[in-house]
């Protein structure tokens, strides 16, 4: 048997945290996730499933939101992500499987957790930082937007909430989103 | 130059990539009797109008909807957004 030690997407063994000003910017290596795209003709039954495995209703355009164990981000027309913690401990707590075994054949479910990168940004500021890093409008990103831009050529997800702003994007670009985010956070600040 | 997204609204067009006339969804029938001088038209012949243009755009770095967006050539002015789904179920195609 390997015994292998899990690294975060940017290397270490523990996941890296940087305060710049008044913004502090953590990797986030534990959360699972897993998009939802509901097949043809099943958009309303697919919506209304998804809506009671989070135990919120699926969000609309644009939007994320946040159940009492998992959240999920609009990504397109019937089409979401769901995240939830991530526990290497124990295989049933898989979340595609989960979804999969809920939606059945109304969606198809597939697992995306090794394919993107989490940075949870708090702090104040995150306006000014945030207008130098992509084109969204910013004083339109409300607690619970969630829209996919472009950060540095990397096709990402910014997620508005109240604790602040959350990052997805391309795992295997991990330390060049980090390195955009670090940059901007010294030029903002 | 901002195309209006019909569900995200205004969005940079930095966000998009341009596929071309938007008559590319008419995809010919192949197994029809006329399907090699069908695919001739489609496959190379478009006008190329000064003025009023019907077009797809992806939105490659938002929602990857396809959009039919009506544009003059000419000036640029967009005077129509649609989703190319949404075009594509009115000719009856889909769900």
């Amino acid at each position: 048997m390997h015994d292998l030690a899990p690294l975060t997407a940017l290397g270490s063994s523990a996941p890296q945290r940087d305060t710049i000003g008044p913004v502090t910017i953590t990797e986030n290596p534990d959360r699972a996730l897993a998009s939802v795209a509901a097949r043809l003709g099943q958009d309303a039954a697919c919506t209304k499933a998804l809506a009671s495995v989070l135990g919120t209703s699926a969000p609309d355009v644009a939007q994320c939101v946040q159940g009492p164990a998992l959240g999920a981000f609009w990504m397109a027309q019937h089409c979401w992500i769901v995240d939830g913690p991530y526990d290497l401990d124990d295989p049933q707590t898989d979340l595609a499987a989960r979804l999969k075994a809920e939606l059945g054949d109304m969606a198809s479910v597939t697992d995306q957790s090794g394919a993107w990168v989490r940075f949870d940004v708090h702090g104040d500021g995150l306006g000014a930082l945030f207008e130098r890093l992509c084109n969204l409008d910013m004083a339109r990103m409300t607690d619970g937007t969630a829209r996919r831009t472009m950060i540095d050529h990397l096709g990402c997800f910014v997620l508005s909430h109240r604790g602040g702003n959350t990052v997805y994007g391309p795992r295997s670009s991990a330390q060049s989103l980090h390195h955009a985010l670090i940059t901007a956070a010294r030029s903002a600040f | 130059m901002i195309i209006n997204h019909p569900l995200l609204g205004p969005c940079d067009a930095q966000e998009f990539t341009y596929l071309g006339d938007a008559r590319l969804i008419d995809r010919p029938d192949g197994m029809a009797g006329d399907a090699e001088d069908a695919f001739y038209h489609y496959a190379y012949l478009r006008d190329n109008p000064a003025g009023e243009h019907r077009e797809l755009w992806f939105h490659e770095q938002g929602d990857r909807s396809w959009l039919v967006v009506t544009r003059n050539t000419v000036t640029h002015q967009i005077t129509s957004v649609e989703l190319a789904r949404d075009v594509a179920r009115k000719q009856g195609r889909g769900v």
